[in-house]
């Protein structure tokens, strides 16, 4: 699995509040709606800039607040495929995984904005083209890498009727 | 080596002896969803094939976040809940019940050494009874409805030590946001807090809950209070089911300990839009003038918080700038409320009730704030656009603080108000 994109830079304590705002996500389940608000709160244009494929990287503890699984199905639905950052926050890394969306811990420090990303999910590796440099990552669980490949936690239970087993 | 709340709780629900890092598959106690996160987890549980739940008495469902509906998509995602537990025979706690993780208490639902997730992120809540309670996806609620079980990591345990005896007009809220602005928003990250100290002895049982309630702003994954006889007491007046306590051992590993004196502590404030960016009321020189003040949430809506609010406004009057809301966590502590003659006490004083349940916490109906306006809350978040509008501040204190603030409008020491 290699995903190349583009890079959206964000800091620190990124909560699901910013990702997708309470307001929005209690209305409706169509997530190309809530797709629309992506990061309003933060970054009233990022609906328009992300192109399919593209990652957020941030900073320490993405997607803090609120347990709501709309935040990484809404990234999703506006085209990201990844989030890249220094640390999770737990509800936000299950989630992610769960949905599908590719959620990897690393050094995001020398990463900037709009730079292009290639990202070698069973090998572990982020490079950064831009800057042909390579950023090692922490091994994912293999029960999450299990759940991701077959695209989330819906498509797992779908194919095997259960949790992956330990 | 010994082990900690956590680790005993998962090795005893996973059948195997869990140390801190082990991933397990536990069986599950009690499954809760509430109306932000079900109607995805019912959809997921649709397209994973779900013919049935693994155990109808296991999974509660409750509407309280959007409660009553206030647009008609909203009221056909809470229809989609109530069909959902009709056909599957799942308890529904609807409209006017109050908010999620104060009926998983009160309703006795939830007895110590439980196991309990819910798709809600303060479920973390239940920690105070001495259950290991964790919030979770709408995707994981719904593979937990239909099978029973989900896989955990154990955490590492911090265990916290609160020594010294709270001053009068100091509660549990302020120990918490005190404990929020030491630790920071990711300080305990994929941990569990263990509670333990005399201020914790001495606190009841509700206003326990307030500190469990707030472990996931400083990133804990629950925070846990070994159940004494007050708990003990507590659960048995409310739940019929069988219980045993479950406490950790005393050579247990602990990867951190805290010890925070509260004796001198002053009432805390958490500034906008950071929770963890927390300031004693003192420390906050400059006036601030607030437009909002909210009671109310999971956090600070039982009935203390609206007994100690009443108890500050009877025989006197808001300041007629500022709209003070209060939502009762449920309707037992509204109707507690009306008997006692605190919500006469508060409407006289100007203020004005909505329905139990989230009220105005999340921003989706009954108090969204205007532009530049200042909210002084007892909820457990400030962030920016938290209560629907990004060009508001939200301040968060305790229902001392927040009463007296309304009074003044401003922000305000509730304890010239308590002293003597
Ligand atoms: S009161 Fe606020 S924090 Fe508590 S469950 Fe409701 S929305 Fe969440």
């Amino acid at each position: 699995m290699i995903l190349r994109g583009k890079s959206h830079k964000f800091g620190d304590d990124i909560n699901t509040d910013y990702i997708i705002s309470g307001k929005y996500k209690f209305k409706t389940l169509d997530m190309n709606e809530l797709a629309k608000h992506v990061m309003e709160d933060i970054d009233p244009n990022f609906y328009q800039k992300v192109k399919p494929g593209d990652f957020v990287v941030a900073g320490k503890n993405f997607g803090c607040g609120s347990s709501r699984e709309q935040a990484p199905r809404a990234l999703l639905a506006c085209g990201i495929r990844g989030v890249l950052a220094e640390s999770f926050a737990r509800i936000f890394f299950r989630n992610a995984i769960n949905c599908g969306l590719v959620a990897l811990e690393c050094d995001t420090s020398k990463i900037e904005e709009g730079e292009q990303l290639e990202v070698d999910l069973v090998q572990g590796v982020v490079k950064n083209l831009t800057r042909e440099e390579t950023i090692p990552t922490q091994p994912m669980p293999p029960v999450m890498l299990d759940i991701l490949k077959e695209g989330g936690l819906v498509e797992y239970f779908k194919k095997h009727g259960s949790f992956p087993d330990l | 080596m010994g082990k900690t709340m956590a680790e005993k709780i998962l090795s005893k629900k996973s059948n195997t002896s869990a140390k801190a890092g082990d991933l397990v598959v536990a069986q599950v106690d009690l499954a809760m969803g509430q109306d932000g996160t079900t109607p995805l987890a019912i959809r997921s549980f649709e397209e994973m094939g779900g013919k049935g739940v693994f155990d109808p008495d296991r999974i509660i469902l409750v509407i309280d976040h959007n409660a009553p509906s206030p647009l008609e998509m909203v009221s056909r995602l809470h229809d989609s809940m109530r069909n959902f537990s009709q056909k599957y025979g799942v308890k529904l706690f609807d409209v006017g019940c109050g908010v999620c993780h104060e009926l998983m208490v009160a309703q006795g639902l939830v007895v110590p050494g439980d196991l309990v997730i819910g798709a809600d992120s303060h479920t973390c809540t239940y920690g105070a009874l001495g259950a290991f309670s964790t919030g979770v996806g709408s995707t994981e609620l719904a593979a937990v409805m239909i099978g029973g079980k989900l896989w955990f990591k154990v955490p590492e345990t911090i265990k916290v030590n609160l020594v010294g005896q709270l001053p009068p007009g100091v509660f549990s809220k302020d120990v918490i946001l005190h404990l929020a602005g030491k630790l920071g928003a990711d300080g305990a990250t994929y941990r569990s807090l263990e509670f333990y100290g005399p201020v914790i002895d001495n606190l009841e049982v509700e206003e326990r809950l307030t500190i469990s309630n707030m472990a996931v702003e400083v990133g804990a994954k629950t925070g846990l209070i070994p159940p004494d006889e007050k708990t003990i007491a507590w659960v048995k007046q409310r739940s019929k089911r069988e219980f045993e306590p479950v406490y950790a051992d005393s050579d247990a590993h602990y990867i951190d300990t805290i010890t925070l004196d509260c004796s001198s502590l002053s009432p805390q404030i958490a500034l906008p839009h950071r929770v963890d960016q927390v300031s004693s009321v003192e420390e906050i020189n400059q006036e601030i003038p607030i437009q909002e003040a909210f009671l109310g949430t999971c956090t600070n809506g039982r009935a203390k918080d609206i007994e100690v609010a009443a108890r500050i406004l009877t025989g006197k009057k808001i300041d007629p700038r500022v709209r003070l809301i209060v939502a009762p966590a449920s309707r037992e502590i509204f109707m507690q409320a009306v008997k006692a003659g605190w919500v006469e006490a508060i409407v006289e004083a100007g203020g004005t009730f909505v329905t139990p349940g989230c009220g105005p916490c999340v921003g989706t109906h009954q108090g969204v704030p205007g532009d530049g306006w200042n909210v002084i809350s007892t909820a457990n978040r400030n962030f920016k656009g938290r209560m629907g509008n990004n060009q508001a501040f939200i301040y968060l204190g305790s229902p001392a603080t927040v009463a007296a603030s309304a009074l003044e409008g401003k922000i305000a020491d509730p304890r010239k108000y308590l002293e003597g």
